[in-house]
């Protein structure tokens, strides 16, 4: 039976979590990201679930108690932000090295200098090499959804993942939640997996042994393999959860694609504004559409690029910036994925709400009065523009 | 035959502990030092001097060296007072 609440992002994430009920929780406060454990801390306290609750002195130490917890075979949880997720960098790898499950409530914020606490995707960004699965929600309602989901996921697949909300816009923001009963959630999440167990005292064994020059490549190429994959996996969890939950989720979700000429992509918040946009622009006629991919990590190429190959323009909004003089995150992706297609639709970046700076529906409008005028002119200016800036 | 990337588990765990003992740090050496038996006075000067206790010793008595862990470094070839012992390069 669900149950209609209100809750901010971080409140829906916080009660995923407690419905999950982890085995070890280790966290450290960071805005916005804070609420989400400290309001776990408070179900710890209160006897709603059955964690051990580990408050470290940094994120770095954070992940860490949870490669160890995991590797002990608990189901382990997490959460942070921006300069706490960049912190936590240097262990992300050695918990998808170790192949270990885990959960990270990651809440998107931009990293200093200058210092920020407000949205935009360039923590998450700097991690997508991690070998983690990189969820973006719109919505309080996917950040609950996708935080289930993602905690089943990752031990059928044993790679960590993060789901991502957008700072402020979505975790202090306040909205319809629809929860499932807390067997709901235990009969989808079924018994804990684990790719073993240091615990075992019946079977001991070495786990991150230093492994040099004879099987470094062998074990780094399995795993890319494993991650190959799980792209299937993913699509699978994603089916099994609509089916189980009553929902409609896709790992990337098209909307008036079955004849939109301009399409916007976009991830997180964003998509849920261009949408809105789009059904406007909708009552007169125009052929737009939006893209969202809720899976940045591992990227669906050969998806979006059938998804949007048709498509007279096709505008990328990134809310980062790879400081590469080559544009945002989606846009280098999606432009390689593209890469001896046979068809090429212009396509065209834009860097947008960095920062936390607001994308109003004037802004979107105003990419996609430009990606017409590019794709009709063929103006070969720069492919990259900035918006939402004084210039 | 080592594994190739299909065969081998998962995070590459290895399924017994302890095994920090049998990991050959000695592999990579590029030249080796050879003990001669003859000129050795065993003195044990080799043996203090050896950064990485290769040098081998029972009862108080130089008896040869650790190939799977000597580096290599050439310490104990320039320390031993009676040249006992000589440097070789590595063939592989
Ligand atoms: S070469 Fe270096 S490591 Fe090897 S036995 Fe001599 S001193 Fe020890
Ligand atoms: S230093 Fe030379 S003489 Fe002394 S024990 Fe070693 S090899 Fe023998």
């Amino acid at each position: 039976m669900s149950n209609i609440v209100a809750k901010t992002g971080n409140e829906a994430m916080a009660e995923a979590m407690r419905q999950i009920n982890p085995d070890v929780v280790a966290a450290y406060p960071i805005t916005p990201a804070t609420e989400i454990v400290q309001i776990f801390s408070s179900f710890v306290s209160d006897g709603k679930v059955d964690t051990v609750f580990v408050p470290t002195e940094s994120e770095h130490s954070a992940i860490s108690a949870c490669i160890g917890a995991a590797a002990s075979g608990a189901r382990v949880m997490t959460g942070t932000s921006s300069q706490g997720l960049a912190l936590m960098h240097e262990i992300l790898f050695i918990a998808s090295g170790l192949r270990l499950p885990m959960v990270i409530c990651e809440v998107n914020r931009a990293l200093s200098a200058p210092i920020n606490i407000h949205c935009d995707h360039s923590d998450t960004m700097a991690s997508r090499d991690a070998g983690w699965i990189q969820i973006f929600s719109e919505d309080p309602q996917e950040a609950y959804d996708q935080t289930i989901l993602a905690m089943k996921l990752s031990e059928d697949i044993f790679f960590p993942a993060m789901v991502t909300t957008d700072g402020f816009i979505i975790s202090h923001a306040m909205s319809r939640l629809e929860m499932y009963s807390d067997k709901e959630v235990q009969d989808f999440l079924g018994e804990h997996k684990t790719p073993y167990n240091i615990l075992d005292t019946e079977k001991p064994m070495t786990v991150g042994s230093i492994v040099l020059q004879d099987f470094y490549m062998e074990i780094r190429t399995q795993m890319a393999a494993e991650m190959f994959k799980a792209k299937a996996k993913i699509q699978d969890a994603y089916a099994e959860f609509n089916k189980k939950m009553n929902r409609n989720y896709n790992v990337i979700e098209k909307y008036f694609m079955d004849d939109a000429e301009y399409v916007i992509v976009a991830l997180g918040s964003t998509a849920g504004s261009a949408r809105y946009l789009c059904e406007k622009l909708r009552e007169n006629n125009e052929k737009v559409g939006v893209v969202k991919p809720r899976v940045f990590r591992p990227f669906f190429a050969p998806e979006l690029v059938e998804i949007l190959e048709n498509a007279k323009g096709v505008a990328v909004l990134d809310r980062s910036d790879m400081m590469s003089s080559t544009g945002g995150h989606l846009f280098n992706e999606l432009k390689s994925a593209f890469y001896g297609n046979a068809k090429q639709p212009p396509m065209k970046n834009y860097i947008y709400g960095l920062g936390g700076r607001d994308i109003n529906m004037s802004d979107i409008e105003k990419v996609l009065h430009d990606i017409k005028e590019f794709s009709v002119s063929k103006v070969k200016d720069s492919d990259v523009k900035y918006i939402t800036v004084r210039e | 035959m080592k594994k190739n990337w299909k065969e081998l588990d998962i995070a590459l765990i290895v399924k017994k502990g302890g095994t920090a003992q049998d990991f050959k740090t000695g592999d990579w050496r590029s030249s080796k030092p050879l003990w001669d038996q003859e000129k050795c006075k065993q003195c044990l000067i080799c043996w203090l001097f050896c950064p990485d206790s290769s040098i081998e010793v029972k009862d108080g008595k130089m008896t040869g060296i650790d190939y799977e862990h000597c580096k290599g470094c050439g310490i104990c070839a320039k320390e031993c007072p009676f040249k006992a012992i000589s440097m070789e390069e590595e063939k592989k």
